[in-house]
């Protein structure tokens, strides 16, 4: 196995993925490597596979070949809820919290205790349940909106409370998918200096196309087109690449 | 920072306490035995109400079939009162004596092994919680754990309900057929037909009743009842916070077929018979209505719509049996379509506010009323 002739080990090894869909490769023989610590960006046009690769990893699109291994174990085989529980965390595109629920209990849920359905029933709010979720509540912007329900509250700060949620997770792998997609500038900047306290002492895949963000943050960038990898590197390497301006920065 | 940790909040302990002086003081002291009974018949269906509200008002799960788990739970009890009904003693004009009236008339002439456990009242009652439990447990597995959900899952509900009926009326040597389990006289020698023992029936049924609520308000109440409403809204957000959402969708259609088969073996003690017209179909989605009508998102309106559209019921189909299948109809219609939160909606949204006004009106300084200070807030940090 490739991963063993390395000195040192990845926290994430996708290797050959492939998934097709009615025969259509939304992804192709895709391999690429994520370290600890690692902060790595995905680019790419429309329908290039962005998302399709978060999904795969984070199980909620199976993969038709390849494997990803994450910390030595192979997800492929696992239910997204097992995938979450090794330590890899997924926000979606669209913001995807609880409406119905206040801000405090949409963090509180995603507190990693009590996740079967007998510890669901026995979960106490107890004093540690309540500081972590403050403490969270402190860093996404929305201590004093705790008793706020989510159906009130706007679109970036929804963004912020999804965040949050991963955040009370604690993952060792964070998976964002356009984090500061319709927020406002005021929000957006407020997102950047969020996730650049955030990624602190964790891996993170992130997918964006606001470019000057992916500037800040990304210690490597993969451009992903037609499913497989175009180039791979530094920013600076990436934005000179002639293929990846043929296709993509060029238009 | 407002976290509200009671049991009840303070309209929830209004519509407890009503409910209980209604249940427990009214309705026994100003009706006669016969009305009583009735009330007793139409409380059964709250207890299927109670479970619905768990499992399709909270988790959004509709089943078009608790007829079943009302009907398993029924007939357990009811072979339980039929088997000591039916003492050699009782039965000796027929030609096995010993067995329940229907299998003599059926020829069949020894009792089939899967009633053996109906001799015993222990076994029994583990049965009427058991049974439908595990019939859940298997429905739901198969269903949820390959996320069949939705309309999908209502209408194979509804297959499981027309096939038992089918099963249970073909099969009439073993189940009364048609017919049903009629003509239950005692509960371990207490003579479960005169007045007196209807009024305890009644009242038993009552506490059973407040147990029920009492748990479904527990379960309403600790993470899991909350983790229910999210999956109800974003399926997948549970899953990606680490949660098989299949076992909570699973739990819940459990809880919901147990609470519906204590109401049916609540049923066949206070009518005192048991058939397949209360397990199809048709009363599956009669239940699913009285529900709506109280309200999918509160236990007492599911006890209130059980009783107010039986009432309902009662009194229409007396006078005008013909109209009575098109006013269900059309208040499902109207409760869908105008009060989808039904009457415990429309209490939250234009009753008890005008007690609150007229509360606050006469003291004029209310202490500190727990309004959502963060709503009041108002605008966000930017």
């Amino acid at each position: 196995m490739l991963i063993g002739h390395q000195p040192k080990e990845f926290l994430l090894a996708v290797e050959a993925l492939t998934v097709s869909f009615d025969g259509f490769k939304a992804v192709n023989d895709l391999s690429f490597y994520v370290e600890e610590n690692e902060i790595r960006v995905i680019i790419g046009p429309n329908g290039a596979g962005k998302t399709t690769v978060l999904d795969l990893i984070c199980g909620k699109t199976k993969a038709t070949s390849g494997s990803i291994q994450f910390r030595g174990q192979e997800l492929t085989r696992m239910k997204e809820n097992q995938i979450v529980q090794t330590g890899v965390g997924r926000k979606f595109q669209t913001p995807s919290v609880f409406v119905d629920l206040t801000v405090f209990e949409n963090l509180e849920i995603s507190y990693p205790r009590g996740r079967t359905v007998f510890g669901s029933l026995a979960f106490q709010r107890d004093a540690a349940v309540r500081d972590r979720v403050e403490e969270v509540a402190e860093m996404i912007f929305l201590k004093d909106r705790l008793d706020t329900y989510a159906d009130e509250l706007s679109h970036g700060q929804k963004q912020w409370l999804e965040i949050g949620m991963l955040l009370i997770q604690d993952p060792d792998l964070l998976m964002l998918d356009e984090p500061v997609a319709g927020m406002s500038v005021s929000e957006r900047a407020k997102t950047a200096e969020l996730l650049n306290r955030i990624i602190k002492g964790r891996s993170v895949l992130v997918i964006e196309h606001d470019m000057k963000f992916v500037e800040d943050i990304a210690h490597k960038v993969t451009v992903l087109h037609q499913g497989q990898i175009l180039s791979e590197g530094t920013m600076e390497h990436v934005k000179n690449d002639p293929k990846v301006i043929e296709v993509y920065l060029g238009h | 920072m407002i976290i509200n940790s009671r049991f009840f909040n303070r309209s929830e302990l209004i519509g407890f306490v009503a409910l209980a002086a209604l249940l427990f003081v009214i309705l026994p002291l100003s009706l006669d035995v016969f009305r009583l009974n009735l009330v007793a018949k139409y409380l059964t269906y709250a207890f299927v109400g109670i479970g619905l509200v768990l499992c399709w008002g909270y988790g959004g799960i509709l089943s078009l079939g608790q007829g079943v788990f009302f009907g398993l739970g029924g007939y357990c009890m009811a072979m339980f009162l039929k088997l000591e009904a039916s003492s050699p003693e009782n039965t000796k004009i027929q030609s096995t004596p010993g067995i329940p009236d229907f299998m003599d008339w059926n020829q069949i002439t020894s009792l089939p092994l899967f009633w053996q456990p109906f001799h015993s009242l222990t076994l029994t009652i583990l049965a009427i919680i058991l049974v439908p439990g595990l019939f859940a447990l298997i429905i739901g597995t198969a269903m949820f754990k390959r996320r069949v959900g939705g309309t999908y899952f209502a209408i194979i509900t509804q297959a499981v309900a027309a096939i038992l009926t089918i099963l249970i009326v073909g099969q009439q040597g073993y189940t009364g057929g048609i017919n049903g389990m009629t003509d239950l006289r005692t509960l371990k020698g207490w003579d479960i037909r005169p007045d007196h023992a209807k009024v305890i029936l009644y009242f038993f049924e009552v506490f059973l009743l407040f147990g029920c609520i009492l748990l479904a308000q527990f379960i309403r109440l600790t993470k899991l009842g909350r983790i229910l409403v999210a999956m109800r809204e974003q399926e997948d957000r549970v899953r990606f916070s680490g949660y098989s959402v299949a076992n909570f969708k699973i739990f819940a259609f459990c809880m919901a077929a147990i609470f519906a088969a204590i109401g049916g073996a609540m049923f066949a003690l206070n009518v005192g018979f048991m058939s397949p017209s209360f397990v199809g179909i048709v009363p599956s989605i009669e239940m699913v209505i009285y529900t709506a009508v109280g309200g999918r998102m509160s236990i007492f309106g599911a006890v209130w719509g059980s009783l107010l559209v039986n009432v309902a019921k009662t009194g229409l189909s007396e006078s005008f049996p013909q109209l009575w299948l098109f006013g269900l109809g059309g208040l499902f219609i109207a409760v869908v379509l105008a009060f989808p939160n039904g009457l415990s909606g429309i209490w939250a949204d234009y009753v008890q506010p005008r007690i609150d006004r007229l509360l606050a009106w006469r003291k004029p300084k209310p202490a500190k009323a727990w309004t959502d200070s963060s709503v009041a807030d108002g605008a966000p940090a930017e």
